[in-house]
């Protein structure tokens, strides 16, 4: 693979667009619950905000923070997955997506477990951005289950 | 400079590119000087110092020696037994918080750093003074990354006994006013340890005009190999010290009743050294005598011009850190575009940068940014670098257009 497809795969366009203009982003003053993403190394730095109601369901999901145009897209990109999922639902998919991005090597049944986020595999060449993209995925999983 | 053939590492290609190095801040790469010298004692004359009877042992024992000589020139220190060997500055630093200022410093006292330290530079010294309830000050930055001297002026004090200070930022460049600052710690009464992990690699040390109390620097970033570094103690200081670590080669006499502790150096270097790396070391002060600081100064300030000039070109991009008498190295920063995803178009370029916090995260409070990407420049790289540099950070901009 040439390094132009390489990070023509890295910076796909949808990555570039929720980096501009990342969704959901802001403090959300009701939340439910609440974690914090931070990798030391590189200094990506978010917070996480969630309403969940009484049946479990994530009725608004929020961001704010800084980070690099790989955490960030990624970090919005989940909240626009999930506003309406339920708890257990986020969790799922969370899982699934921490495992597609740091499984040694993928199936055909990984890929469609985390529908439109696969086109985060273009950050698997590049494994120090791999915490990266996992940073917002890894405070959910946090939050929802308050550890 | 013809340097560069004597460096194998700069031959080598990265994602398919010719490697150009620009993270000399971090660590240098190792001449072929080093490397063989290296490759050569461990072939040839390798055995364990100071114990042996046997020939190889002594001569061992007396090229480490040599090693501490050279060192004891390269910072012109008045005599080699002030001269320590680490395992690199962060200990040195160490070293000192633990066996001087564990010793001498008393609750109350205060100690002074600045507002661009390292981390390595910073925590020791913190966590001294939680221990032992001593007050830390820190000496304020200005904009431009310069060390405001007479804010530093104002925090001596009556009970200020230790300042620890860096002689150039490692994130900013910046080169302080060293001599000035020790002076008037002196005519406050403190003793200064100064951090030059970052200045060994760029200008002539000399503690005797500094009239420092003590004074670090690692190897690796000098040219040399990692898992050395060099502390300097004026020798009165060194005497009055304790111990940082207790084992054999730092004892006069073992009795189970009482142990009594060589003198410096032996006092402060318990168990079998870094053998090899000493080696390379000396190496690494024979090639720089070589090449001589006033061609190092003079082709790495060019650099750092010219640099300096292509760089601020680039719509967008600001330089973090412009003091007036800086070290070869630039921070930068690009309009929304955060630091990694610039070092990581870089990476595919074949250009090695570092982006990051640069283990100062006050200096990036200072400047309000998460992070910097930082170019760093030796004698061995050239404009065609800086070239190349400039052009990446054209694609970086293409890309986040």
């Amino acid at each position: 693979m040439t390094q132009e497809v390489k990070l023509d795969e890295l910076y796909q366009e949808v990555i570039l667009d929720h980096n501009r203009r990342p969704r959901n982003f802001g403090k959300l003053d009701d939340a439910t619950h609440y974690a914090h993403g931070h990798n030391p190394l590189c200094g990506d730095d978010y917070h996480l905000y969630l309403k969940i109601d009484e049946n479990g369901k994530i009725q608004k999901i929020t961001f704010e923070g800084s980070g690099c145009a790989i955490s960030k897209s990624s970090a919005s990109m989940m909240t626009t997955f999930l506003e309406g999922k339920n708890g257990d639902e986020a969790e799922k998919l969370g899982s699934h997506f921490i495992g597609f991005m740091t499984k040694d090597t993928l199936s055909k049944e990984d890929r469609e477990a985390v529908g439109r986020l696969k086109l985060f595999e273009g950050v698997r060449h590049f494994p120090v951005r791999v915490k990266c993209a996992t940073l917002a995925w890894q405070a959910l999983l946090n939050a929802v289950t308050g550890k | 400079m013809r340097v560069r053939e004597d460096f194998p590492m700069l031959e080598s290609r990265m994602n398919g590119k010719h490697l150009v190095y620009l993270d000399n801040a971090a660590t240098t790469q190792k001449p072929a000087a080093v490397i063989d010298r290296m490759t050569q004692f461990m072939r040839h004359e390798y055995a364990t110092i100071h114990r042996g009877v046997y020939t190889f042992s002594q001569l061992s024992t007396r090229e480490c020696d040599l090693v501490r000589e050279r060192c004891r020139r390269f910072v012109n220190a008045e005599r080699a037994s002030e001269i320590i060997f680490t395992r690199g500055a962060t200990e040195a630093i160490n070293l000192v918080a633990a066996s001087f200022g564990r010793k001498f410093l008393k609750k109350g006292d205060e100690i002074i750093i600045s507002e661009m330290e390292h981390h390595s530079n910073l925590v020791p010294w913190q966590a001294l003074c939680e221990e032992k309830g001593l007050l830390l000050k820190v000496a304020p930055i200005n904009d431009k990354g310069e060390l405001l001297l007479d804010e530093f002026e104002k925090l001596l004090a009556a009970r200020t006994y230790f300042v620890a200070i860096t002689h150039v930022s490692n994130a900013l460049g910046t080169i302080n006013p060293i001599r000035e600052i020790i002076k008037m710690s002196h005519h406050a009464g403190a003793a200064v340890l100064v951090d030059g992990a970052q200045a060994a690699p760029h200008l002539k040390v000399d503690v005797r005009d500094l009239d420092c109390d003590f004074y670090c620097f690692s190897g690796h970033k000098i040219y040399g190999p990692t898992g050395v570094g060099v502390l300097y103690g004026k020798a009165r200081h060194l005497e009055a010290m304790d111990p940082y670590q207790y084992g054999g080669d730092m004892i006069e006499s073992v009795d189970f009743k009482k142990t009594t502790f060589a003198k410096p150096p032996a006092k402060f270097e318990a168990g079998t050294p870094a053998i090899v790396e000493i080696i390379g070391l000396g190496a690494a002060f024979d090639y720089l005598q070589k090449i001589g600081w006033e061609a190092i100064h003079a082709h790495e300030n060019e650099l750092l011009d010219y640099a300096t000039q292509a760089l601020s070109q680039i719509p967008g991009l600001a330089i973090i850190g412009t003091a007036q008498e800086k070290a070869s190295l630039i921070s930068f920063v690009l309009d929304g575009i955060h630091p990694h995803d610039i070092g990581t178009v870089l990476d595919q370029e074949g250009i090695a940068i570092r982006a990051g916090h640069h283990c100062t995260q006050p200096v990036m409070k200072h400047f309000k940014v998460p992070a910097t990407a930082r170019a760093s420049f030796a004698f061995y790289n050239t404009r065609e670098e800086v070239d190349a540099l400039v052009k990446a950070i054209h694609k970086v901009l293409e890309i986040f257009r």
